[in-house]
């Protein structure tokens, strides 16, 4: 319920946004107001309730098998900020 | 016997539960229309989808769901008609989302069964979970730069079949296996290749132990073995691992592993230490995946025979072994190949042949089933010869030979050679009353009683015919002739 | 003025030969030229391409190949990827992305020969109200205080760029994208007719995503009859989009002209807010009066779980946006900034990349999908979303459409409602219920504020009943006689 400094660390390495140890304590507030503030829904009765998973309650469409698509490499690597040849690159990962 | 691990406070069962990745065979990926064929130049089956551009959807391919749903009933487990996807979210460069498209909480194929059987000739049972669809990452390259990881993506949307067994597999062997059942099935059904070297099928190996009557212990996953005979070494491996840990007073960590088959021991796996929060939510650029009966039936109904029930008929129709019934449906291509030969044919005869001399022609020819050495329309020519005793066993051996080496059938390498058997009886006896006038002693021996010397007159015999005696009738006559 | 004309009056002129498409279009650059650097509704100007397009167009004509839209100037939100023509999402994190294909709408309103004439300011991936969260600085609302004149409005959000260039007069329509108001909001503060349409009428290929169960696609435009020209031109089902509703698009223009009699509206009573504005409930009463008056039936209805539709929103969209701006990681197009690990990368460039609003909303929607809060938050979130659907779908068994303000006040000036995320927020009480229930609303100018500042009222109609929407819109209109002009605009 209430955002620590730990658990926004934890939750903004999950989402990868590097955030500065001056910043936690703003950014704390603001959290906390925001989800204070969507705590209003525990008072809504849904027992029994489905979930809803869009606006759209059609089946899917399923499209054939054929290959339409793919075989561009240059416009898939023309925006890359590290382009190594036929690779985007990244820093190494070591496994 | 049960499989177990002595250790110092006693004995010690492993539980493993494996997550098989299969490749599914389609021209095209799971949700992008890009090429999943394997082995293109980097980069060149991509499409705007797969890479993650902004604005991108996906849709779903039809056949990628029947051969889920093939697969799902040669498992002989319960095909969902509706299912849904979730995004499992996590970073990774190979992973151009930031999130994978698959499926959790209600997959599309539910529980089924997988039979093995194990060497002492018991069948166990193992249990399928369930199996749903996935998309599959992109590969990273490590090893092509000294600062930098490479990426190809490639690989990047094509689609998986995660099939996840019960933690019912309690041995190395148990579990090797399952693998190649699994395998076979899926090739079987041509929605898998199987191809572990290739990586089109991968597997994770959920690993504990515990003390026989104990509840379940902390597991451990090692990813990605990609070979059937590396998977029964990593349980082996990390099972001893486990048992250390508790048996020196310690706790078994819950982590993910890398089985390192060189050391022949597996590691903690470095980038997947705070991945565990996934992050699952209903896929909101998909809606349900709705199947009707009627498509399921068809799909059934143009099932090929599986394994399982091709072996039972091979032991009823052909009256085979369950060891050679077993060897010869392993491979659907081996299968097809036998009952060309043994069609009209007798089938244990046809099962030796097979199982021996053209196996083993295979492993040394280094062909492939699909391009055999011999074709089975001739192998049944030549077991034609024997039958209507054109030639001998042992000379169809020869013949055989001649085969692999010329290409020729089998009636015309006898011909040019002057293979045929020898059945005149004139010419039998001339060349056994030759023997036997050549070895006095040794007839003098044998009627003495030394039976075990006939042998070597029917050998001196068929060699002074250069094999060609027919044999029935060279024991026949030395019978009459020796007394 | 050229720059004051309908789409529908341009097109009888251009069939007329009265003046011609690139007439036109010179004259919306020429405005652009002229007021764009004040407003700074557009990002992108696009005057090359424009005028290809409207010499095309010319040739077109002269063929006798008229389309829907041929020659029409039209500004496009820079959320819709164009191809070739660089597209921002109004943050820093897409770099100099140009995008190498062009979205689904954008390329049925080229197919109709529409005229392009730049690309719009919006807060940064749409998650604004107020277009003050762009990385390129604020548009101003083209509409002045009356008493004040030297204040500066905002125009709303997230669309702000595309709602001020269309109330400016320089361009005749626009496209935006509504997730939680964000077409209806900067229509009612900017005096133009906005058009959410159903969840699926419009395809969301090629739209930068935001929250994928909540984004429409839809058009800003000066009338309610020209709201309908584009609408018709941007549907249609897209087999690319899984979420696009394979249905037929209905002529929209011809809707327009039904009329309202026999027609049954529902007022919903929990719109009726504490703490409203007394010249936003007369405005509503008024609305309803004029129904009354063209010979439609008004109905009391209840939805009772609509005081629940902003904090159900703002669990959903941060939820699903956490998800859909992770592939903004520096690694195949985009900012990229370094580090020395590939983590370090990802948190560096995604810091630097994307905005404070934009980081809170991700790490909130990262929060409510964690493990150990997802049922407490996101599962209980869709749950009253369906409640709020069930609410909409009882409602409609028994009434053909709704009529509620759009805005709980008109334009704000910049500065104003900054300090407190969730002041913003309110900003669309009156809007969500319809992206989380997927159902059509259009917002139409219906008075002025004692400021001399627009406010409009929202009509919302059944899934894929866009036509009786546009048949009330159309009568409120017509009762409005809305006329007043924004004091900035091309040619004055």
């Amino acid at each position: 319920m209430a955002l620590d400094p730990t658990t926004i660390r934890r939750i903004a390495t999950l989402a990868r946004i590097r955030v500065e140890d001056d910043r936690l304590e703003t950014l704390s507030q603001e959290l906390n107001g925001i989800l204070g503030w969507i705590e209003q829904l525990n008072e809504v009765n849904v027992d029994g309730v489905e979930p809803l998973t869009g606006g759209a309650q059609m089946a899917m469409k399923m499209r054939d098998d054929a290959v339409n698509d793919g075989g561009y490499p240059d416009k898939i690597l023309a925006n890359a900020p590290d382009r190594n040849g036929a690779f985007f690159a990244v820093p190494k990962v070591v496994e | 016997m049960a499989y177990a691990i002595e250790g110092a406070t006693g004995r010690w069962e492993v539980v493993v539960g494996l997550e098989v990745h299969a490749q599914v065979i389609s021209q095209s990926k799971l949700f992008s229309g890009s090429s999943a064929a394997f082995g293109a130049e980097p980069n060149s089956q991509v499409s705007f989808v797969d890479a993650g551009f902004p604005g991108m959807l996906p849709v779903i391919n039809r056949e990628c769901v029947a051969q889920a749903v093939r697969t799902g009933l040669g498992l002989n487990a319960v095909i969902h008609k509706i299912s849904r996807f979730d995004r499992k979210n996590y970073f990774y460069a190979d992973m151009p989302q930031g999130y994978q498209i698959s499926q959790f909480a209600h997959p599309i194929v539910g529980t089924g069964v997988v039979e093995v059987e194990l060497s002492d000739g018991s069948v166990k049972g193992i249990g399928v979970t369930r199996l749903h669809l996935e998309q599959d990452a992109g590969k990273s390259l490590h090893d092509q730069h000294a600062t930098k990881t490479f990426i190809d993506l490639n690989r990047s949307g094509v689609a998986l079949m995660e099939i996840v067994s019960e933690p019912d597999i309690r041995s190395p062997e148990e579990a090797g296996a399952y693998l190649r059942k699994l395998r076979s099935i899926l090739r079987y059904l041509g929605t898998c290749d199987g191809n572990m070297e290739e990586g089109s099928m991968r597997a994770d190996v959920n690993v504990s132990v515990r003390k026989a009557g104990e509840e379940y212990r902390t597991r451990c996953e090692i990813k990605n073995v990609n070979s059937v005979r590396f998977v029964m070494q990593a349980i082996e491996a990390e099972a001893a691992r486990q048992v250390e840990v508790w048996e020196s007073g310690g706790t078994v960590k819950q982590e993910t592993r890398l089985f390192d088959s060189n050391r022949g021991e597996t590691r903690p796996m470095r980038s997947k230490e705070d991945a565990h929060d996934y992050r699952y939510f209903p896929e909101p650029d998909l809606l349900p995946l709705v199947l009707e009966e009627d498509w399921i039936a068809a799909l059934k109904a143009s099932l090929p025979e599986l394994p399982d029930a091709k072996k039972a008929r091979f032991r009823t129709e052909y009256g085979l072994t369950a060891y050679d019934a077993a060897v010869l449906v392993a491979e659907q291509a081996t299968a097809v190949f036998y009952e060309t030969v043994a069609k009209g044919r007798d089938a244990k005869i046809a099962a030796n042949w097979v199982t021996g001399d053209f196996f083993a022609a295979l492993n040394k020819t280094g062909a492939t089933i699909e391009n055999p050495p011999v074709s089975a329309a001739d192998l049944g020519a030549l077991l034609d010869l024997m039958a209507n005793n054109t030639i001998n066993g042992r000379i169809a051996k020869d013949v055989f030979e001649a085969m692999i080496e010329t290409g020729k059938d089998p009636a015309t390498i006898v011909e040019e050679k002057g293979l045929k058997q020898v059945t005149d009886t004139g010419a039998i006896a001339a060349a056994v009353d030759k023997i036997i006038a050549a070895n006095p002693d040794k007839v003098a021996e044998y009627r003495s009683g030394k039976d075990k010397l006939f042998g070597f007159f029917v050998g001196q015999t068929m060699k002074a015919m250069a094999g060609k005696g027919n044999p029935a009738l060279i024991n026949e006559t030395l019978k009459q002739r020796l007394g | 003025m050229l720059t004051e004309l309908t789409i529908a009056q341009a097109r009888a002129g251009l069939e007329a030969k009265q003046f011609n498409a690139q007439e036109l279009t010179e004259a919306h650059l020429f405005g652009i030229g002229a007021l764009n650097p004040r407003l700074n509704a557009f990002l992108t100007v696009t005057a090359e391409q424009a005028r290809n397009q409207a010499k095309a167009a010319d040739a077109a004509i002269a063929r006798g190949e008229m389309k829907a839209l041929t020659g029409i100037p039209l500004a496009i939100k820079d959320l819709f990827c164009t191809q070739g023509v660089r597209t921002t999402a109004a943050s820093h994190i897409l770099g100099p992305f140009v995008p190498p294909y062009e979205s689904t709408v954008t390329a049925n309103l080229l197919a109709d020969g529409a005229v392009f004439v730049g690309k719009t300011n919006l807060d940064e991936f749409a998650m604004g109200s107020s277009n003050m969260t762009s990385a390129f600085g604020p548009v101003e609302n083209p509409w002045k205080r009356r008493q004040d004149e030297s204040a500066v409005l905002v125009p709303g959000g997230s669309s702000g760029g595309s709602a001020a260039a269309v109330a400016a007069r320089l361009a005749m329509g626009a496209t935006g994208t509504d997730t939680g108001g964000s077409i209806r909001q900067p229509a009612s503060f900017c005096g133009l007719v906005g058009v959410k349409p159903s969840y699926g009428r419009c395809s969301r290929w090629g739209v930068v995503a935001f929250a994928s169960s909540l984004d429409h696609p839809g058009p800003f435009a000066r009338t309610v009859q020209d709201s309908a020209i584009l609408l018709g031109s941007m549907a249609s089902h897209d087999p690319k989009d899984s979420t696009s509703a394979d249905r037929p698009v209905p002529d929209y223009e011809a809707a327009c002209k039904r009329g309202v009699k026999g027609l049954r509206i529902g007022v919903p009573k929990e719109y009726r807010v504490d703490g409203m504005p007394a010249e936003i409930e007369a405005l509503w009463q008024q609305g309803i009066n004029w129904l009354r008056a063209a010979g439609a039936e008004i109905v009391d209805v209840s939805l009772p779980h609509t005081k629940y539709g902003l904090a159900t929103y703002y669990i959903v969209a941060p939820a699903e946006a956490s998800s859909n701006l992770a592939r903004y990681d520096g690694v195949r197009f985009g900012l990229r900034k370094d580090g020395a690990e590939l983590s370090d990368m990802y948190g560096n460039t995604r810091a630097a990349g994307f905005g404070a609003e934009v980081r809170r909303r991700i790490l909130i929607g990262t929060y409510v999908l964690s493990a150990g809060y997802y049922d407490a938050y996101y599962l209980r979130a869709q749950k009253v979303r369906a409640l709020i659907l069930r609410d909409f779908t009882d409602a409609f068994a028994n009434v053909d459409a709704l009529i509620t303000p759009t805005t709980p006040s008109a334009a704000f000036a910049q500065g104003e409602k900054m300090d407190d995320p969730i002041q913003m927020y309110l900003n669309d009480l009156f809007t969500v219920g319809a992206n989380l229930a997927g159902v059509p609303a259009i917002s139409v100018p219906a008075g002025l504020d004692s400021n001399g500042l627009p406010l409009g009222l929202q009509i919302m109609g059944k899934p894929f009943d866009e036509e009786t929407a546009f048949a009330v819109s159309a009568e409120i209109e017509r009762a409005a006689g809305f006329s007043a002009l924004p004091q900035l605009r091309a040619g004055v």
